[in-house]
């Protein structure tokens, strides 16, 4: 585990460019804009938490070219991504799919929220919206009291 | 001899927090003051001792001790001071030592507070404190000793991680464990609480403090971090969703749900039972932060610790006390007595939905952050949850609870009318209005989140000082009349007022990020590149040699729309020891915006790749979080808890001011 992690600091930190370099951007300025859209949700496999497109590694520089190449092909968004989820697992995706097997992960806030809402209006309902009227023991215990006062 | 005798003194203070925890317990069940008050003397006396072993290990950096295997693995004889004392927490062992110091820092200022905590309760707290210091002391001396020796000693270190060698890190870890330490103050107090079975609005306002002081240091702590992430990292992103962010930022929704409920506490004796829930709940994920950076389940920049023994070690910790006081509270919160009713429109009803969605807000990170953990250990199978879930689920939940926060600050208690409400508010709405389409004007077609964003930021400034507005002025009364009501309004009020105006100043740094614009090319010397209105001239590249670094430093003029406004630095360093390069961004602020400058590779022809940011108001983003803190600071000092409660003097002692 400590060899694998440390393979991967050196992978992340021996390479010294930086996220997107000139060389890359693709003339055609929508393109581009698309590229940068994707690639922004595309993780960059070998580095902690980071978009391809924040990523110094080469292995995020490889794969913004890729992106790049399969738009200037003629692929949509939806294509490319499909193109990278094949090749690499679903890991490559920052934004989960909407599968089966995630929807726990998706559903959970909306869970959350409406169970949150429900019993707190059942909490809040239930409870004693006067306090109980004093049962005749207690009354004349009060009574008696009162009149100590008078 | 020094180093050995940090070693012993935190063996002493297990022993001591040994007793701490079973004299007072005892004494609280037998009723015995005297007992009881060992409590005192015993947390005074731990807090001693790691103060010491704390002050031996610095002296050993300081002094450059290479016979200590953590100060050889983190430090170098030829680095700056400020980062051989910074450098003690900036690795796990260290800082694990300083995660116990805050934590029986605070427990020894408990035992000080001698007149304003019931006897009682003020034993059963530092009982409990005294268990978590068993727990973290066994496990730094168990797994991650500090004052191992090594021999034969090397003759020199290998230095301290460049990334981390820098200002940020000598103040970002101390804030971030105040506020996750300081939590342990109010879980303890639950704990006593539900020990003893009992809990009034008296327990909120001794608690209230403590939970307002962490909260304090941890929205510093974060925003610290977040500022240091921006400009060190080279980006400009200030924050990426990682999971090490998101287990400090857990905590923060958590402990600001509880600062809003104890309120209800202590003003109308309400939702008890969910404030103690809560109090436990926000230091269990304190632990489960801890648990989460230190045992490298995830691994990011912050992971200094990769060891399995140490994970169970911690993994243990977390399970002992999340599960101990889950139980206990399951068994002991039917017992506890519930209070004051109102209305579900009001204050009250308010600060319930303020907590509904603060804890939904916690839920969807903490199963962002956790769920490809799950995953991956049930399934096999391998998933990301970054940033853009996180902003996909997040904000749908943070921009409704924004959009209540002013009204929910104006309704009555008790019970409220909601039209009431918002017609008290009917200027607000205007001007905010008014400012977002002012903005839709203006930008002419740039993007819809910059004015719909800073339209909301602006709401909730404008917002906040409105309460002050509608408590100290209405109609006909004399402004010299309306100015002294406002200022003799208690900082409490003042507080949260502030502290509810830089939320809204951070939601408008963070939505005129929208606005920023980059650049990016390869340049020569008097070569420009150009980012919206701004353009950066490259001057020279020159090398440059520190002590224990080397670097290319790019000398940069900027311009506004042809104008010069001056000229920064960005450089391109490599730390000799580690052989690690970082970049240095350039940044220049201009108003409340920044230029940043970072600098790609030199190439052989002189040429730099270079990126120019322009990033408009984005200070604001932690100006905002520094209010907020500033706010709860402000909030404090308020005269009800300078005082404290008032409390029946013994007959003829004499009360001793405090």
């Amino acid at each position: 585990m400590r060899f694998v992690l440390a393979l991967l600091a050196a992978l992340v930190f021996s390479a010294p460019a930086f996220a997107v370099q000139p060389d890359e951007v693709l003339k055609d300025q929508a393109l581009e804009k698309r590229a940068r859209d994707i690639s922004s949700g595309l993780r960059c496999l070998v580095c902690q938490n980071q978009s391809i497109d924040d990523s110094d590694a080469q292995l995020a520089k490889d794969l913004r070219l890729l992106v790049r190449e399969r738009l200037v092909a003629g692929d949509s968004d939806q294509q490319v991504r499909d193109f990278l989820v094949q090749r690499y697992g679903e890991f490559v995706l920052l934004k989960p799919t909407f599968s089966a097997h995630n929807m726990l992960l998706w559903l959970t806030p909306a869970l959350v929220l409406v169970l949150g809402g429900i019993g707190a209006y059942v909490a809040l309902r239930r409870r004693p919206q006067a306090p109980e009227a004093l049962n005749e023991e207690e009354r004349k215990a009060l009574e008696a009291l009162l009149d100590q006062d008078r | 001899m020094i180093v050995e005798a940090g070693h012993f003194a935190l063996a002493l203070a297990l022993g001591l927090s040994l007793i701490q925890l079973i004299v007072p317990l005892w004494g609280a069940r037998a009723n015995d003051p005297v007992l009881m008050s060992v409590g005192r003397a015993t947390g005074l006396a731990v807090f001693a001792c790691i103060a010491f072993a704390f002050m031996a290990l610095t002296a050993a950096y300081v002094n450059s001790d290479f016979s200590v295997v953590n100060v050889v693995e983190n430090s170098h004889s030829a680095k700056p001071l400020i980062y051989k004392i910074s450098g003690v927490w900036g690795n796990h062992e260290g800082s694990m030592l300083l995660w116990v110091l805050i934590l029986t820092l605070f427990g020894a200022v408990v035992a000080l507070a001698r007149n304003s905590v019931p006897l009682r309760l003020q034993a059963n707290t530092l009982a409990v404190q005294g268990a978590i210091t068993i727990a973290f002391l066994l496990f730094i001396l168990i797994t991650s000793n500090p004052f191992t020796r090594i021999i034969p000693a090397p003759a020199e270190g290998q230095d301290l991680n460049p990334l981390l060698q820098d200002p940020g890190l000598a103040i970002h870890p101390p804030l971030l464990y105040i506020g996750y330490v300081g939590f342990s103050i109010s879980f303890a107090f639950a704990i006593a609480a539900l020990i003893d079975g009992r809990i009034d609005a008296v327990w909120a306002r001794i608690v209230r403090p403590w939970t307002l002081g962490a909260w304090a240091f941890l929205t510093l702590g974060i925003a610290m971090g977040s500022y240091w992430a921006y400009y060190e990292l080279g980006w400009g992103g200030w924050w990426f969703w990682d999971p090490v962010e998101n287990a400090s930022l857990m905590p923060w929704l958590a402990g600001t749900a509880l600062l809003h409920s104890t309120v209800v506490m202590e003003k109308r004796d309400a939702l008890k039972v969910w404030t103690i829930l809560l109090a436990i709940l926000t230091f269990s994920l304190s632990l489960l932060g801890t648990f989460l950076v230190r045992s490298g389940v995830l691994t990011s920049v912050h992971s200094f610790a990769v060891d399995p023994e140490r994970g169970t070690f911690i993994l243990g910790i977390l399970i002992l006390f999340i599960g101990g006081s889950l139980a206990l509270f399951a068994w002991r919160a039917p017992m506890l007595k519930q209070g004051g009713l109102f209305a579900p429109v009001s204050r009250e009803g308010a600060l319930v939905v303020n907590n509904l969605f603060l804890a939904t807000a916690c839920a969807t990170v903490l199963i962002g952050t956790l769920y490809p953990l799950a995953l991956e250990v049930l399934t096999g199978d391998k998933i990301s949850v970054g940033a853009p879930f996180f902003n996909f689920t997040f904000l749908p939940l943070i921009v409704p609870l924004l959009m209540l926060l002013p009204l929910g600050q104006t309704i009555a208690w008790k019970r409220g009318n909601f039209l009431g409400t918002a017609q008290r508010l009917y200027a607000v709405f205007g001007i905010s209005l008014l400012v977002m389409m002012g903005l839709f004007a203006f930008e002419q077609g740039g993007p819809v989140a910059a004015p719909l964003g800073i339209g909301l930021g602006v709401y909730l400034v404008l917002g906040s000082f409105n309460e002050i507005v509608t408590r100290s002025w209405s109609k006909g009364t004399p402004l010299s009349v309306a100015r002294r009501k406002a200022a003799n309004l208690p900082r409490s009020t003042w507080g949260a007022v502030l502290a509810h105006a830089g939320v809204g100043l951070t939601v408008i740094g963070i939505a005129a990020t929208a606005w920023g614009v980059e650049g990016l090319a390869t340049v020569k010397v008097g070569e420009r590149i150009g980012a919206g209105a701004y353009e950066a001239r490259l001057e020279r590249v020159m090398p440059r040699t520190e002590a224990n670094y080397r670097e290319d430093v790019a000398v940069f003029t900027i311009f506004r729309q042809g104008r010069e406004l001056g000229s920064l630095e960005s450089m391109k360093r490599l730390y000799v020891t580690r052989g690690m390069p970082t970049t240095e961004a350039g940044i220049m602020t201009v108003g409340l915006g920044q230029v940043y400058v970072s600098l790609g590779e030199v190439q052989a022809d002189g040429s730099v790749g270079v990126r120019l940011y322009h990033k408009p108001l984005v200070l604001l983003i932690w100006i905002g979080a520094l209010v907020m803190a500033l706010g709860g600071g402000l909030s404090l000092t308020d005269r009800r808890l300078r005082i404290g409660a008032p409390a029946r003097a013994p007959a003829g002692a004499p009360v001793p001011a405090e």
